[in-house]
């Protein structure tokens, strides 16, 4: 297997964007093709989760290599749920590590708020057990609420842990020039005055208006490639050196214990072995925070801490920036947003502006490894990837 | 025989209950003051609304031209009954709202609008006005249409409005509906918040002067691409002319 290096990246501002969902994805994939420093690829992946759905557009790739003028190229859309960038990176990985091809484009793209709040928390809950979850009317925050009282119960997680990841993170994005939510919040504003009831009501009890990432439009992309190529491009050397993926039950009461979430414990754990390194070798990492109790359950059981041991490394700091294991110092969805098939490759892009040592006031000192956990489903689809820096 | 037109063209406005300042805290920490707006100081308060007339997003634009429209009449004596609060954060416009008076029971909601947004300053600002028509006003409903969906949402479904479709609004063009006593008060515990007395140096601040918006809503980006999107959905075209623009731009640079 050939190693593979991300030789450009680009990324739209998060948002809600007036533009045709191709021309989104095309605009972060020229932003990419520029930052390589290429004008042709061998192959396009698009991650997407509702386009068909949502944009009412079908051959989602087909559109966007059009756009691009990168025909001829092979092109393919991935859909994976909120999973699918890093289904696509995947996808990237395979065919550039197998020798099928040298330059692979791997955009990911989402235009949610094309439609209402209501119609697009119904798409993204279309996900779910359609018999045994869908029908009776489970939403993603519903599912995540649940999930949260059961980790409440089991280690003493507080809604005041909650709102701490929330202020972190939304708070981060303010230092992301592309990040939707550009606003600063307060635990005082949030949870403490006499007005936080009303400023951040519950939405699905015992989460929060500021415990969700918001519903937002966008495009990130990133350029792989084959060592022999980067060294041609001359750009930094980072490798994706390391990729995991891995399932778990469709429907959550299926799981033995609920609060285990064993698909991303698995793709941590696999994306490591690939790499050679472990949870102690990240300096950076990126974080599925769709619920803001995600990131307490994934820094746990992708082995950043104990078991249980989440929060308290929150309350200590250890996952802010200059903490020992800084996390989403973006802004993660939280604050940057979570435009569902883009955010995979998004993560990629932040893990790589962090490597490179371009993160500006939110880079982190001296990064050389990085991490990215993309949480589909509601954890039943799961793919991580690790990234090196090579001086 | 002379005639003082201007007699008759101005209204007489019925002595209304003044609004008693109030302020919160919003999800930034920042304290934020509901006021009420003199007359002489409505001139300040135009020229932050007079920009949102070619904000193309939201209505805004839409909410803007009316809004100002009804400031100006008020300013100039041309709109009976009408009052007006400013939200300030720091002295600096966050949020406008205005409403009237029909008769002692009824109340009318004109416009409400943000000029921060993301932190419920709008719904913080309509939270106050109802309050001041009920708490006040002493009024028994209040007649509430929106222009925006964001407003729709906010009015319509927050506080489960009834409708008053066969009562016409001054505003025109969408039906009424009605917030009536019992669902304002339904609402309290959950959408109004507040507290008095405002401490001095808060109220001093927003007194002082009214500050422009720091961060007012701004135009779409890229309009051009949002109108061709619906006719143009692989944008090929708008890309070969973005392109174009950028080699312009370099060869600019290059010169």
């Amino acid at each position: 297997m050939r190693d593979v290096y991300v030789a450009g990246i680009g990324i739209t501002t998060f948002t809600r964007l007036e533009f045709a969902l191709s021309e989104i994805a095309s605009y972060a994939s020229m932003m990419a093709l520029k930052d390589a420093g290429v004008s042709e690829v061998d192959q396009v992946y698009v991650a997407n989760m509702g386009a068909p759905r949502v944009n009412h557009q079908t051959a989602l790739a087909s559109a966007v290599v059009d756009s691009l003028s990168l025909t001829p190229a092979g092109a393919a859309a991935i859909e994976n749920g909120p999973a699918s960038g890093g289904s696509a990176l995947k996808a990237g990985f395979q065919a550039v590590a197998s020798g099928m091809e040298d330059v692979v484009l791997v955009a990911g793209v989402e235009r949610m708020r094309e439609v209402n709040n209501l119609e697009a928390t119904d798409f993204v809950a279309t996900l779910t057990h359609p018999i045994a979850e869908y029908i009776y009317g489970v939403t993603l925050p519903a599912h995540a609420a649940m999930f949260t009282r059961l980790y409440m119960d089991k280690y003493g997680v507080t809604e005041r842990h909650l709102a701490m990841v929330g202020v972190k993170n939304q708070n981060a994005a303010l230092n992301n020039e592309w990040a939707h939510l550009q606003q600063e919040i307060t635990l005082e504003g949030i949870l403490d005055s006499p007005e936080a009831m009303t400023n951040n009501p519950y939405v699905a009890e015992p989460l929060r208006f500021f415990d969700a990432c918001p519903v937002s439009d966008g495009g990130a992309a990133v350029v792989l490639v084959s060592k022999e190529k980067a060294l041609e491009l001359g750009r930094p050397l980072i490798r994706l050196s390391g990729v995991g993926q891995a399932t778990d039950t469709h429907a959550v009461h299926e799981r033995v214990e609920p609060t285990d979430l064993l698909a991303v414990r698995k793709a941590a754990a696999d994306a490591f072995e690939m790499a050679g390194l472990t949870p102690e070798d990240v300096d950076v990492a990126e974080l599925h925070d769709a619920f803001t109790i995600l990131e307490i359950a994934e820094s746990e059981e992708v082995g950043f801490f104990p078991r249980g041991e989440g929060h308290l490394a929150l309350e200590r700091g250890d996952t802010a920036l200059g903490g020992k294991i800084p996390i989403n110092v973006g802004g993660g969805l939280k604050g940057r947003g979570h435009p569902v098939g883009a955010t995979g490759v998004a993560q990629a892009w932040e893990i790589v502006t962090q490597l490179r040592g371009d993160g500006g006031a939110r880079q982190v000192e001296d990064a050389k490894v990085g991490f990215t956990c993309n949480f589909g489903g509601f954890g039943n689809n799961v793919v991580c990837l690790t990234f090196v820096r090579e001086d | 025989m002379s005639v003082d037109l201007e007699k008759i063209l101005r209204p007489v406005d019925t002595p209304m209950a003044p609004y008693v300042p109030k302020y919160m805290l919003l999800a930034s920490g920042e304290a934020v003051v509901v006021r009420p707006v003199e007359r002489d100081e409505i001139p300040d308060i135009l020229k932050h609304v007079e920009p949102l007339l070619h904000v193309e997003r939201d209505y805004y634009d839409v909410v803007g031209a009316r809004l100002y429209s009804e400031l100006l009449a008020h300013y100039r004596h041309r709109y009976q009954d009408q009052y007006v609060l400013a939200v300030q954060i720091d002295g600096e416009l966050a949020a406008v709202v205005n409403g009237r008076q029909v008769n002692p029971k009824l109340g009318m909601s004109l416009h409400t609008v943000a000029l921060r947004r993301g932190l419920r300053v709008g719904a913080h600002a309509f939270a106050a006005k109802m309050e001041y028509h009920f708490d006040e006003l002493g009024h028994d409903e209040v007649l509430v249409v929106a222009e925006s969906p964001i407003g729709f949402r906010r009015w319509m479904i927050e506080y489960k409005l009834e409708k008053r479709f066969e009562v016409p609004h001054e505003l025109g063009g969408v039906p009424s509906w009605a917030l009536t006593r019992e669902l304002f008060d339904a609402a309290r515990s959950s959408l109004v918040v507040g507290r008095r007395p405002v401490p001095p140096e808060l109220l001093d601040k927003a007194m002082d002067k009214i500050l422009p918006p720091s961060d007012p809503p701004t135009p779409a980006l890229d309009p051009l691409s949002a109108t061709r999107s619906k006719y143009d959905p692989t944008a090929t075209a708008l890309m070969v002319e973005r392109w174009a623009m950028e080699r312009a731009e370099e060869a600019s640079k290059d010169a």
